[in-house]
């Protein structure tokens, strides 16, 4: 039999059909090997051979939300490419192992301001309050707008467990058991395994948010605290001093 | 208007006027927020500390008003219309076509409310939480039922090629949505989710749909637009139904692999990307066939350019079409990229797109559309000229201002000093940039006093079918006395 497009024209369900396997391969063949192919996402060890990116701390976490809330990622990106240029201006190049536990991703993809993945560090706790209240008094140039009720809201951190619950869900390893917390030991070292556990959620967030007293106010906890400790973890979990010049170009 | 009124029992056009009128609605407010927005970023005093009207809130409002709510509801209300005229069958349902309706409204507006309120999944176009995302699901599948069993009805053999486009939309909308919103609600009574995916695989998805949003959403759907809108205006065939088989297959099968070129030189493999690139280029030809298919229908019948200014709104979107399906292929080149990627050469891109290609193809079928679904004539021809060329400067406008900013802001990054350091810091490029979005503000303006004098237009348009229609009554009253 001859093949005429005419047939596919007078039958409704052959064209859906049709229509449904074409339109499917693009995201088959591009999409499902990324779960699959290991290098996708370079396996990063410390010194004494631990995983050198971890999930966040809760109090971390809160900040990331907050993050997502305002919509920072519409005009900060989180993705550094291997130029010259982007190596001065903001560091080593963004590995995919370094957002692994990101759900949601926040590469962006523009910048109308500076890109943030490596931001961590590089200015004290005081300059970011300072920053997100009244970016221009700092930067005078600065078109970001000023952020003042970060530092009046009171952080709400009553649903955290429930936080960390729905992204164990999605594959982040946060605990809430003892075979977890001991994998989470071997896999992350104690300190961070203590700080992944779920049951000891809020504790955590204080204890961390009262020793890094992020936006200078010890007396409360607010939203500048935990989107300060946020960013100031940016781009710091690897250290890339202690990895040989090249070493990380072997993956991709 | 006995003929309206005999064709509306024919056909339900009741829901084809209510998604008509919305779409003008949500045009105007979404892209007044899109110039308020522009304008915050040229003078950032207008965020007023104020949470809810900062640059990050309102941007998602700014796009979801315009794709979902304009565009969205134009295409509810072309797709409908042009399924049950080519198809000449009738909906089968009404109340399930109102519940379309009111709960597309309701998602546009809630979406918008609850991102001014904080609550975003920080995925671009994707900003739904969780619950709506639910309702649209059902809306679609709904959207969906409709209109295929339309198809199914059909009195003619054949399916029009317009609704080819429509469905292969409606189907990939459906996929793209279910696959790239799998999230974990915090708990069930929590407007806060966390996506199933994470860093590479959650960007992938991400741009999967992110692109094809635009590929079936914004082009597909509106080609569909195109091939029942521009013959009818033009009052002759498509030009090529050989090229109208070669430009569905190709387009639909190459978009899907498109996605991964908005992510190079990230952390995504470079298979992928390099992929994206190839299919990228690839996609030119089926979109200029496209563009020629549309434009050639006008063949023989040119000097309608001369007196129509509908014809005049589809010919200049078919061309924004061709230069903007021309510069994206441009810019998936990864040496292109690299400079264009993160600047403001992407919005303006997305704009010659959107304003050039969607909005314009959608105001000239409108205007076809809207005295028929009234049975009168439009109120004012002059004013649809002026809304052209309001809506046309305010695009050359716009897209050079930004591709002024976008290739500037690229260059200065990326330039060194005689000793091989950074020549300017990020802010600098930033102060360079505050002229080029004075005038995209300005063009936007533009735009949108062109779309106030369609709204005008319209709404004198009904206005008038009711008078006639008044009329028309007293005068079969007469008549009916005298007999």
């Amino acid at each position: 039999m001859k093949f005429k497009h005419e047939n596919i024209e007078i039958n409704a369900g052959l064209l859906i059909a049709l229509t449904l396997i074409v339109v499917s391969i693009g995201g088959l063949v591009e999409i499902v090997p990324l779960f699959f192919i290991n290098e996708t996402v370079e396996q990063v060890k410390t010194a004494n051979n631990k995983d050198a990116v971890r999930p966040y701390t809760p109090l971390e976490l809160r900040g990331r939300d907050i993050y997502v809330r305002e919509g920072c990622y519409l005009c900060h990106s989180q993705m550094i490419r291997p130029f010259r240029d982007e190596h001065l201006r903001y560091g080593h190049y963004s590995l995919a192992a370094e957002s692994q536990y990101d759900h949601p991703f926040q590469w962006g993809s523009k910048r109308t301001g500076p890109d943030l993945a490596r931001v961590g560090g590089k200015y004290t706790n005081e300059w970011h309050t300072q920053h997100l209240i009244k970016p221009r008094s700092v930067m005078p140039d600065s078109i970001m707008p000023n952020y003042g009720w970060l530092l009046k809201n009171t952080l709400d951190y009553s649903d955290i467990r429930a936080r960390m619950r729905a992204q164990k869900k999605v594959g982040v390893p946060y605990t809430d058991s003892d075979a977890g917390y001991e994998a989470n030991i071997k896999r992350f070292g104690k300190v961070v395994a203590d700080n992944l556990d779920i049951t000891y959620a809020e504790k955590n967030l204080l204890k961390q948010a009262e020793q890094g007293n992020y936006d200078g106010d010890q007396t409360r906890l607010t939203e500048m605290d935990a989107l300060v400790a946020y960013l100031q973890v940016l781009g710091t979990m690897i250290d890339f001093k202690s990895y040989a010049d090249g070493h990380f170009s072997e993956f991709r | 208007m006995a003929h309206a009124v005999a064709s509306s029992e024919q056909y339900n056009f009741e829901i084809v006027r209510k998604f008509a009128l919305m779409s003008l609605i949500w045009g105007l407010l979404g892209m007044s927020v899109g110039v308020y927005i522009a304008l915050e970023l040229a003078f950032p005093v207008l965020n007023f500390d104020i949470p809810e009207i900062t640059f990050g809130r309102l941007r998602p409002v700014h796009t979801t008003m315009v794709i979902f709510g304009f565009g969205g509801s134009a295409l509810f209300a072309t797709s409908y219309y042009v399924v049950q005229r080519t198809c000449q069958a009738r909906l089968f349902s009404d109340s399930l076509a109102t519940f379309t309706f009111w709960g597309w409204q309701t998602v546009v507006l809630l979406g918008s409310l609850s991102y001014v309120f904080g609550y975003s999944q920080g995925r671009e176009y994707a900003e739904f939480e969780w619950p709506l995302d639910i309702l649209i699901t059902i809306i679609w599948v709904s959207y969906a039922a409709l209109f295929i069993q339309v198809i199914r009805q059909r009195s003619q053999p054949h399916i029009y090629v317009a609704n080819w486009f429509y469905l292969a939309f409606i189907l990939v909308t459906a996929i793209l949505h279910i696959f790239n919103n799998l999230a974990m609600p915090v708990d069930l009574f929590s407007m806060k989710s966390y996506s199933a995916f994470s860093g590479v695989q959650d960007a992938m998805t991400q741009w999967w749909y992110g692109h094809n949003a635009v590929g079936f959403f914004l082009t597909a759907a509106f080609l569909g637009m195109m091939y029942y809108f521009v013959p009818k205006q033009a009052g002759r065939p498509v030009y090529s139904y050989r090229l109208s088989i070669i430009h569905f297959w190709a387009l639909v099968f190459l978009y899907m692999w498109a996605g991964a070129h908005h992510l190079h030189w990230t952390a995504l493999p470079d298979w992928t990307s390099t992929l994206a690139a190839t299919f990228s280029i690839m996609l030119l030809l089926p979109s200029w066939g496209g563009m020629i298919n549309g434009i050639m229908t006008l063949s023989g019948a040119w000097d309608k350019l001369r007196t129509d200014p509908i014809m005049l709104f589809m010919i200049t979107s078919l061309s924004f079409y061709g230069m903007s399906t021309f510069e994206g292929p441009l810019m998936s080149l990864k040496s292109v990229n690299a400079l264009s990627h993160y600047t403001d050469w992407t919005i303006g891109h997305v704009h010659s797109g959107a304003l050039g290609w969607v909005a314009m193809i959608s105001f000239g079928s409108m205007y076809h559309l809207i005295p028929r679904l009234y049975g009168t004539k439009m109120y004012s021809l002059k004013l649809i000229y002026t809304h052209f060329w309001l809506a046309t400067i305010g695009i050359v406008l716009y897209i050079t201002s930004l591709w002024i900013a976008g290739i500037g802001q690229g260059l200065f990054l990326r330039a060194f000093d005689n000793f091989g350091n950074l020549k300017y810091s990020f802010i600098e490029t930033v102060v360079f940039l505050h002229q080029p979005y004075i005038w995209r503000a300005i063009g936007g303006a533009f735009f949108v006093a062109g779309v106030v004098v369609m709204a005008y237009n319209v709404t004198r348009t009904i206005m008038q079918s009711k008078r006639e229609a008044v009329a028309l009554e007293a005068k079969i009253a007469a008549k009916m006395a005298q007999a």
